[in-house]
């Protein structure tokens, strides 16, 4: 424990905090943390729109309407849920490893990509299951190859993740711009996105909602990673590269070849999700398949510490912010909000995470005699 | 020279529950050596660093001329003319001499005049006999001079009183007396110098007091001339110690390891083993002997299969395994206890069970198709707790929350699990107390009895004569030569260590 | 359209492109050197682009609105350097949520004046004599007044931080904290500093897109430059001179785009558009090869928080 004494030189007494170092942090404070963040988020962000003219409490009431009101609208948000859920727990992947794989975003495009090449040229008369398959396969491949990429250069030139995925980003997203404005684009109706994917290319969907099938695809994810973290030695390998990638090496790990493989993973579930978006949702591709769900993902994993089941609950959460922001344009608010609530929370549960280490003991005064 | 220049009157101070020091008092006068001596963890270097300002003590004062004094940090410290020498340096490696001794100085003022400066420090170090080139970059120069640096850092910053956190630990025997002489010559114009050590020998040689801490408690005080070698040991271990003594038998001429002309580079580039060759076998336990920074950590990377070598061979049970991979260098029954517990042995913060099972996951004795079995692992552990008296939270709970004695304890369980042939220890007993040691010595030796070769490399020669069969000493990474400790000399021992051949 | 005319003009722009990043680049410099890395600028862009713009659409004040800017930036950089510096928090994350915090807050102040022109913009100033220079007078010397600002900021910069005694204990910190703080240097406050004045130069950055370069306000405007910018000062070791050049080497590619287009290449404008970041991914590809081999010239303590009293 480090001991702080405070001096209160100046009244001649000595009150006595210690502030010590905790030893271990139970869960309990971290969900502690993130309940308080979030309430100090939603005090601090209501102060500042009240003094921006608007209506707190109007604002926090038309989100939660937009995310939970009606049966439709929670519906909605599990829908807006399914793309975080996916990028977020192949984000938590390579994290776990120490790898900061930000190209969720990319990944997300470059699947959407592959899986709309599947969609637009298998031929149309393949039966659904056969077509599905393909798109799905294809979806996961796209955003695996994608992620790989990233991969391959750290491997092998030692480039850093972070710059690399980011920049992949902007390029997938720029492929995809090429294409929609250009070779793709829908002559019909001379618009920046592809033509409509053949019904039998789409995902099936719970019906009267938006529902689509990648949600198993995300759930079955989930329930994998986390047996895989818990049980498998794969999980163990990864920990132990994350934890001390020395020892992990004198253990004989191959840490490039694990590398490789959360970057694949990793991608792949991101590209899934893009996958999604495009046979589940739009049914054709175009730039406007995300809403920034690649980045949001990185707030997610971290905020539910990297753990699948977490990540799936703070996923909902996360799409019902979104679902609310919708909610706010609609009545002509400015759904920038709700990204700035994003980072707020994670800001604050950053903070809160160091303070959480500590404690804070009071001893009492006592009088100095000198 | 008698005049009373500092006291640390009843300071106490704790970490983690633990007090590291106990109401300790410190009488120092102007002008003296002082020689702060005890054992590792008796507390000698939390005191000094709340001498310095870096450390608030939790209770108790300091006084300097009879003043009392509040040290908040070591720029505060360094007001009050009292500086202190690290053993590891706090220098930056990337800037020259000049401007590491002036760094932080508030007299030099806007653009730097570097050719003025430099040949002002030169001339500065030149008076103090400390001989260092001002215009060199800190990361080019060897050990020595870097100490020499910091020296000089203090002395330029006007410090009354020097303290040294075991100055000699990273000295070659040469650079010993050039040190002890600048310090006599500190000594001489007023200064004051503490040292703090557990060498006897050098608090014989250079010391004009001595105090003495044991477990946080400060013992006594004594005039170097009026005392002797045996008591202070005895003020310092405080109870008959128990030297752990190796049956001294001949090993089997069975060789487990054979290392061959081995050379091998380190991470700059430079030659770290230059035709290595020494042979370990089984039931024996062989010393390398030599200061550090010879080889040594380059000789056990390439044993653990984690370098790879430019030349020679290396056999392991007669079978060729150079430059082989880290798993299958595990699998031929290599274990190894490295010399940086928490950086390349353990991952802090995952638990005892976890860790435990760093070498061995793969096998398929703790895993079935790649699915553990986390009940039979707990049993395992739990044995293991047993078995070598490992205090711990919780097998489940992080090993940081480990005492350093106990997370080596646990390094030498997990690498003694699966029986090895050859098992290796670099510096397995530092920073340990002396219970930890004599545990930790006696699983090195209980290996040795099984039938295992045991390579131990160690600074402490005391440790060395103790428990090995054979000692080989490094220098430059090769050896110089393969001695008997039953009948060799220290001085011997010394000038192997300094590049001398055995003849 | 002779060769020497589109090579000044080609010239010309590409230095009017380089001017944000060089001046984020420079900012980041500051901090990294510092020992602390904020991955938060692009975030920090937008926002001083938004701020800016607000400002002086309002105001019809272009001092005003650069200042503004430079104050908001400044304060998302202090609110960064509570959460890494103080408080130790992963520097990491945390510079990327202050991106996404960022460029939300970006749309959030811009959302009035989205797409709108702005009332008065930084014009090119000609400097009399040396605008006649044969080749470099036309592409150096007539400019705008913050282009102008870095010409000064540069060098300057480039002095302090190896020939002063602030920036000496400037590297020291970021190299070793520890031998800093057993000197007496205030860690803290040399980061806290660093990391401010970086952000302050991040909001003017992004008030030089939206005051000059484009000059407008659109939602997400800075498209990857603090990215690039922070690419840059790897790429140019952390030194101010190489960070210029290596901004201009950008400012070419940038413009080189339009410029064939112009020329009646037809290439599509999109696939134009992944030049910037296919090339910054080849730079960095190749420091890191070589940097593989060659001595680390980054600050050792780069993204390592500072705690005195770990044991």
């Amino acid at each position: 424990m480090v001991n702080v004494m405070r001096d209160s030189d100046k009244q001649g007494w000595r009150h006595f905090i210690r502030i010590e170092k905790r030893l271990d942090v139970p869960p309990v404070a971290y969900v502690l943390v993130l309940l308080l963040s979030l309430l100090l988020v939603i005090l601090l962000c209501g102060l500042v729109l009240a003094r921006m003219g608007y209506h707190p409490l109007e604002v926090y009431k038309t989100m939660l309407g937009g995310a939970v009101g009606t049966p439709y609208n929670f519906s909605e948000t599990i829908a807006e849920a399914i793309p975080l859920i996916l990028c977020s727990l192949g984000v938590s992947v390579a994290f776990r490893m120490g790898i900061w794989n930000i190209g969720a975003e990319g990944q997300f495009f470059f699947g959407a990509f592959t899986a709309s090449l599947a969609a637009l040229y298998l031929p149309s008369g393949l039966p659904r299951v056969v077509m599905l398959t393909v798109v799905i396969v294809a979806g996961f491949l796209g955003g695996a190859l994608w992620g790989v990429l990233a991969g391959v250069l750290k491997t092998l030139a030692n480039a850093n993740e972070i710059l690399t995925t980011l920049m992949l980003n902007y390029v997938a997203i720029g492929w995809v711009d090429y294409l929609v404005y250009g070779p793709w684009r829908d002559r019909a109706e001379n618009m920046p996105y592809s033509r409509l994917f053949p019904s039998s290319a789409m995902l099936p969907v719970y019906p009267g909602t938006s529902i689509h099938a990648a949600l198993l695809l995300g759930l079955l994810a989930a329930v994998v990673l986390w047996v895989v973290f818990k049980r498998t030695t794969w999980g163990y390998e990864i920990k132990l590269i994350g934890e001390n990638p020395q020892v992990a090496r004198t253990a004989g790990i191959n840490i490039a070849r694990n590398i490789l493989l959360v970057m694949l993973v990793g991608g792949g579930l991101a590209g899934l999700a893009g996958m999604g978006e495009v046979a589940g949702i739009a049914g054709r591709l175009s730039p406007n398949i995300s809403a920034g769900y690649g980045y949001t993902a990185i707030i997610i994993a971290w905020l539910g510490r990297l753990d699948p089941l977490a990540i799936v609950l703070v996923s909902i959460f996360f799409g019902g912010l979104n679902n609310g922001g919708y909610a706010l344009q609609m009545v002509g608010l400015p759904s920038s909000i709700v990204t700035m609530l994003q980072g707020a929370i994670l800001l604050f549960v950053l903070g809160g995470d160091t303070l959480m280490r500590y404690r804070i003991r009071f001893l009492g005064w006592r009088r100095d005699n000198r | 020279m008698d005049e009373q220049f500092l006291e640390m009157r009843n300071i106490s101070k704790s970490f983690f529950g633990i007090a590291a020091n106990d109401r300790v008092n410190l009488l120092v006068n102007s002008g003296e050596i002082h020689a702060l001596l005890g054992e590792n963890g008796a507390g000698k270097t939390t005191l000094m660093n709340v001498l310095a300002g870096l450390y608030k003590p939790d209770e108790g004062s300091i006084l300097i001329g009879g003043k009392r004094i509040t040290l908040t940090s070591p720029r505060d410290a360094i007001r009050n003319g009292i500086g202190m020498v690290h053993q590891n340096f706090r220098l930056v490696d990337s800037l020259t001499v000049t401007e590491n001794v002036v760094l932080g100085l508030k007299s030099v003022r806007g653009l730097l005049n570097l050719a003025r400066l430099h040949e002002e420090i030169g001339r500065f170090a030149d008076r103090f006999g400390l001989k260092v080139d001002p215009k060199a970059e800190v990361w080019q120069l060897s050990v020595g001079e870097r100490q020499r640096v910091e020296i000089l850092k203090m002395l330029y910053r006007q410090v009354n009183l020097l303290i040294m956190d075991e100055p000699t630990a990273v000295l070659t025997p040469q650079e010993v007396q050039p040190l002890f002489d600048s310090l006599r010559s500190m000594a001489g114009e007023g200064r004051t110098v503490i040292i703090i050590t557990h060498k006897l020998n050098e608090v014989m040689e250079i010391a004009d007091r001595v105090t003495v801490l044991r477990g946080g408690k400060s013992i006594a005080t004594v005039l170097k001339n009026k005392t002797s070698k045996q008591e202070l040991a005895r003020m310092m271990v405080g109870r008959e110690i128990h030297e752990v003594k190796n049956r001294r038998g001949t090993g089997s001429s069975q060789g487990v390891l054979e290392v061959t002309g081995i050379s091998a580079l380190n991470d700059m580039g430079l030659a770290a083993l230059s035709n290595l060759s020494f042979c370990v076998y089984s039931g024996e336990i062989l010393g390398i002997a030599g200061v550090a920074g010879n080889g040594q950590k380059e000789l056990v990377e390439v044993v653990s299969g984690l370098r790879s070598t430019r030349a020679g061979s290396m056999f392991i049970n007669s079978r060729n395994m150079t430059n082989c991979k880290p798993r299958e260098i595990i699998d031929a029954g290599v274990a190894v206890v490295p010399e940086d517990r928490v950086g390349m042995g353990l991952a802090l913060n995952m638990s005892l069970v976890e860790n435990l099972i760093v070498k061995t996951y793969h096998d398929p004795s703790n895993n079935r198709g790649g699915f553990f079995n986390w009940k039979q692992l707990r049993q395992k552990a739990e044995g293991v707790v047993r078995e070598f008296d490992i205090k711990t939270v919780g097998i489940f709970s992080p090993v940081k929350l480990m005492s350093g004695g106990n997370q080596q304890k646990l390094l030498f369980a997990r690498e003694t699990l699966k029986d090895p042939r050859l098992l290796v220890a670099a510096y397995p007993c530092r920073g340990l107390d002396l219970g930890a040691t004599g545990a930790v010595q006696q699983i090195m030796l209980d290996q040795k009895e099984r039938g295992a070769g045991v390579l131990l490399i160690s600074e402490d020669l005391d440790e060395l004569l103790g428990l090995s069969d054979r000692i080989a000493v490094i220098y430059e990474g090769r050896i110089m030569g393969v001695v008997d400790p039953g009948t060799v000399s220290i001085e011997k021992i010394g000038l192997m260590m300094c590049g001398e051949r055995n003849a | 359209m002779n060769i020497l005319s589109l090579l000044t003009a080609v010239l010309h722009s590409a230095v009017v492109s380089a001017t944000p990043i060089l001046f984020a680049a420079l900012g980041e410099i500051y901090a990294e050197r510092s020992g602390v890395m904020n991955l938060g600028l692009e975030g920090l862009m937008l926002v001083g682009a938004a701020t800016g713009f607000l400002v002086t659409y309002r105001t019809h004040d272009l001092v005003l609105g650069v200042l503004m800017a430079m104050a908001v930036a400044a304060f998302l950089g202090l609110v960064f350097s509570l959460i890494v510096i103080t408080l130790k928090a992963n520097q990491v994350v945390t510079g990327l949520v202050m991106t996404i915090f960022g460029t939300g807050l970006s749309s959030f102040i811009g959302r009035t004046v989205v797409a709108q022109s702005a009332p008065v913009v930084f014009n090119a100033i000609p400097i009399p004599f040396l605008v006649k220079i044969p080749l470099l007078g036309p592409i150096l010397f007539n400019q705008d007044l913050l282009v102008y600002l870095l010409y000064v900021l540069v060098p300057v910069s480039w002095l302090i931080i190896y020939r002063t005694r602030i920036g000496l204990e400037l590297r020291s910190v970021g190299e070793n904290p520890a031998a800093a703080d057993a000197l007496g240097l205030n860690v803290f406050a040399f980061r806290y500093l660093s990391v401010c004045l970086g952000s302050a130069l991040a909001g003017l950055a992004g008030a030089y897109l939206s005051l000059a370069y484009a000059p407008t306000w659109l939602e997400n405007m800075t498209n990857g430059r603090g990215w690039i910018a922070i690419v840059l000062v790897i790429f140019a070791t952390w030194n101010p001179l190489k960070a210029a050049l290596g901004a201009l080497l950008f400012g070419c590619f940038d413009v080189l785009g339009f410029r064939l287009q112009a020329m009646g290449l037809h290439i599509s404008p999109y696939f134009l558009g992944m030049l910037p970041y296919l090339i910054t991914i080849i730079v960095l590809v190749m420091i890191s090869v070589t940097s593989l081999r060659a001595k680390n010239p980054m600050p050792k303590a780069l993204t390592i928080p500072y705690d005195r009293e770990e044991r």
